[in-house]
This record gives C-alpha cells, structure tokens and sequence, in this order.
C-alpha cells in the first residue's frame, strides 16, 4: 500500500514539474501526436468498417467473408505490422496508420455486421409494409436499432487504438509511447510511470466519451434490450 | 532497408529454425496461459453472476476499465512488482482475457433453457451436480466463442511485451528493426499470426467435440 502511495507521488511530481508542460517532449505535444494517429486511424477504420459492416448486414451477402477477413486481422500482431512497414518504407506516419487501422477495423465490421443482422425480421418487414426503400429501411430502422452494438464497436475500436499507439514510439514516431520506451532505455522509472498513467488516464476518457454518447444517441426504447455495456 | 535486401532471406530461416521454435514454444506459453488462468478466475466469477445479479455490473466495469489499460503501461506498472520476467508479461494479459471472458460465461448460463434447469432439479441433481454436468456444457459453445477472441488477442498482444525483454517471437521484431533487416520481422508477424489462427481452428475444433449433441443439426460452430 505504501508502494503505491509512493507511485502516485511520483507521478504527481512528474506530472506537475513544469518541463512537461513545455516543448517537443512535453505532455502537450505527445499527446496531440498521440490523438492524431488514434483519431486518423479510427476514421479510417470506422469508414471501412460501417461501411462494409452496413452492407453485408443489409444484404446478407458475405458473412463467411466478413466473419474471415475480421479473424484474419485479429490475429496480426500491431506491433510487429508497425515496426515491419517502418522497416520497409520508412519512418513516417503512415506505418502507424496502416497497423492501427488494420487493429481498429475488426470490432467495428463485425459489430456492425451483428447489429443490423440481428434487427428483429418483423421490424424489418413492416418497413418495407410501409413503402420504405432499401436505403430507408437501412438509415431509419436498421441503423438505429444496431446503434448500441455499433457503439461497442466503435468503442473496443477506440480503446484499442489509443492503448496500441504507445507501441509507435518504439520505432521512433511520438505519441505517448515515447515516455514510456525512453524512460525505460534510461531506466528512469518516473518517466516510464508518468507515461503510463497519462496513456491511462486517455483511455478512461475515451471510455466516459463513448458511455455518454450511449446515452445520447441510442433510442430509448432500446435500452433495457440494449447490448452488454 | 538496405539497398539490394530481399524482402525475405530464406536462408536466414534455414539458419534459425531451431531457434525459432524455441521463441515460438515461449510464445505460446506466454500467451496461452493467460487464457487458461483467465478460465480459472471468470468460470467460478461468471457463476457467481450469473446467480446474483448485483455482482455483475461491479465486475464488469473493473473488468473493462483494466480491459482499457494500455498493455505497455500495464507492464510497466507491473514491472515493479513482478521484475523483468514472464509474469510480469502474463499477468496482465490474464486480466484482459477477464473482459470477454466474464460476459460470456454469464450469457453462457443465461442461455441454459430455463426447461432444462427445472427437469434437472427435478431428477434430483443438486446445485452444484447440476452447473456442472448440465449448465456448463451447455453454455459451452459461448464461453468458447469468448475464448476464441482471448485466445487470438492474447496471442498477438504478447510480442509488445518484447518491450520489457519477454516478448516471445517479438524477439525478432526488434531485432530486424536493430539490424534493419526485415527477414526476422516478417518471419515473426506471419509465425504470430499463424499461431493464433491455428489455436483459433484447435478451440472450433475443441467445442464440437464438446459438444456431439450440436452437431449434425446445422447449428453454428
């Protein structure tokens, strides 16, 4: 216990020191290198995956793919994906895109695949009853009704990202990450922890982002049938 | 890369298979333990749940906050307690396991047929007989599904624990971007990637022969 009372003081003394504040190597910079790379590689990610994910749920055509390709890629190894195309094409920003979107895309298709499969048929019949179109059945009861498991998706996409981004810092490309790998070459163990905590303390306010937005966009009348949290 | 380097040198993977077996023997160890112990600890804590309601939202959310931890900085803070070694890098993958694993041995049991409980009572099972040799296997296929998405994670988070020294095959992710040479990098993405999907394929595998009375009905693997 008094471990950890000792490591929050370190931390607190390192997150209040004002060299942190200032500079290429400060909070302030890392963590805007950090959102770029997360908040670029969710975009991306969650164009492919909605859209993909919307269409083979609509359809019904190409579950067995979709259902492959998102095991496939869960399997690749982001850290190895990340230092591989830096090897190969450089140090740039676009490694650490390719390896995150390639990480963020799977839980956002195959829950939006799942959502809009799993759309009560009936609700789905009385669009078409009413005259809606294919488009209309999709943008006004399908996706709404998918909205809580899409929102999983997009929020494990989320936390993914932000937690998987540190790994950039190792071939040399910022973010967070870097407190934590340089601290560890220079065995200076309040920076590695002073990193971590700013890195966790990201991924919790992503957390409390996407609880809210639950709140604010899921109808209602979803709630007690809603997905897990 | 160098100017004039293959993509991949074979010759280098002649050279090292022994080698490479060893890492990926450690690779499995460390990825697929934590699968086990995160077993251990969510089968009983998903019963326990499953029978009374209220624990299970106080679970969950510690379960998904640790889930929202990143692995470096778990490692990190584990570091000081654990020291430079394989613990240090399966621990905290077995409290990953804990955030997939949890939810679907509750929704496991919540998909025992209420019917099915009820005759089993009534045959005279007692409680614990009746989890065990009714419920669990029939929340198989679930529970299974979750230790699929485990197993896979777990497996591919295991080379960033090369960070602190204990990464499995990760060894030669940084070891190629070192020696900028991208033969033991590829090498090692592509044996990580197998190594998942053929756990993946052994766990299918695995749940049908758990469960012979699924099959032959059409029912989802």
């Amino acid at each position: 216990m008094n471990d950890l009372l000792n490591q929050i003081e370190l931390v607190g003394d390192w997150l209040t020191s004002s060299q942190q504040w200032h500079g290429d190597d400060g909070i302030p910079h890392r963590l805007a290198e950090h959102l770029t790379y997360s908040g670029l590689s969710l975009l991306f990610a969650t164009l492919i995956g909605l859209a993909f994910g919307l269409l083979v749920g609509h359809t019904g055509r190409g579950a067995f793919a979709v259902a492959t390709v998102a095991n496939l890629a869960r399997a690749i190894p982001t850290f190895g994906l990340v230092v591989l195309v830096v090897t190969l094409a450089g140090l740039s920003t676009t490694p650490v895109l390719v390896a995150l979107v390639a990480l963020a895309v799977p839980p956002i298709l195959i829950n939006t695949f799942e959502g809009v499969r799993g759309v009560d048929p009936d609700a789905r019949d009385a669009a078409k009853g009413m005259g809606m179109t294919g488009w209309e059945v999709l943008l006004k009861v399908e996706v709404p009704m998918a909205l809580p498991l899409i929102l999983l998706g997009l929020r494990v996409a989320a936390i993914q990202v932000v937690a998987t981004a540190t790994v950039a810092a190792y071939p040399g490309l910022g973010g967070l990450g870097r407190f934590i790998v340089d601290g560890l070459s220079r065995n200076d163990y309040q920076l590695v922890i002073g990193g971590s905590a700013v890195v966790v303390a990201l991924a919790l306010v992503v957390q409390a982002v996407f609880t809210a937005l639950r709140r604010a966009v899921v109808s209602p009348g979803l709630r007690p049938t809603a997905a897990k949290p | 890369m160098r100017d004039g380097e293959p993509l991949v040198r074979w010759v280098w993977i002649g050279d090292h298979v022994g080698e490479l077996a060893h890492y990926t023997g450690v690779h499995l160890r460390l990825g697929l333990l934590p699968v086990l112990f995160g077993l251990i600890i969510s089968v009983p804590l998903g019963m326990l749940c499953h029978r009374y309601r209220w624990v299970y939202p106080p679970t969950l959310t510690t379960a998904n906050v640790l889930y929202s931890i990143p692995s470096l900085a778990l490692f990190m803070i584990f570091v000081r307690y654990t020291g430079l070694t394989e613990r240090t890098v399966m621990i905290p993958l077995t409290l990953y396991t804990l955030s997939v694993l949890i939810p679907n041995v509750v929704d496991g049991l919540a998909s025992v047929p209420d019917p099915v409980r009820q005759a089993a009572t009534a045959m005279g099972f007692s409680t614990v007989r009746r989890v065990v040799q009714v419920e669990l296997p029939i929340a198989v296929p679930v529970v299974v599904a979750g230790v699929r998405v485990a197993a896979v994670s777990s497996i591919s988070l295991v080379a960033v624990g090369q960070l602190i020294g204990q990464g499995g095959l990760g060894y030669y992710i940084t070891r190629g971007l070192q020696l900028d040479f991208p033969t033991p990098i590829i090498t090692a993405t592509v044996l990580i990637m197998l190594l998942a999907l053929v756990t993946d394929a052994l766990l299918v595998l695995a749940q049908r022969l758990l469960t012979p009375w699924a099959r032959g009905k059409g029912a989802k693997a």
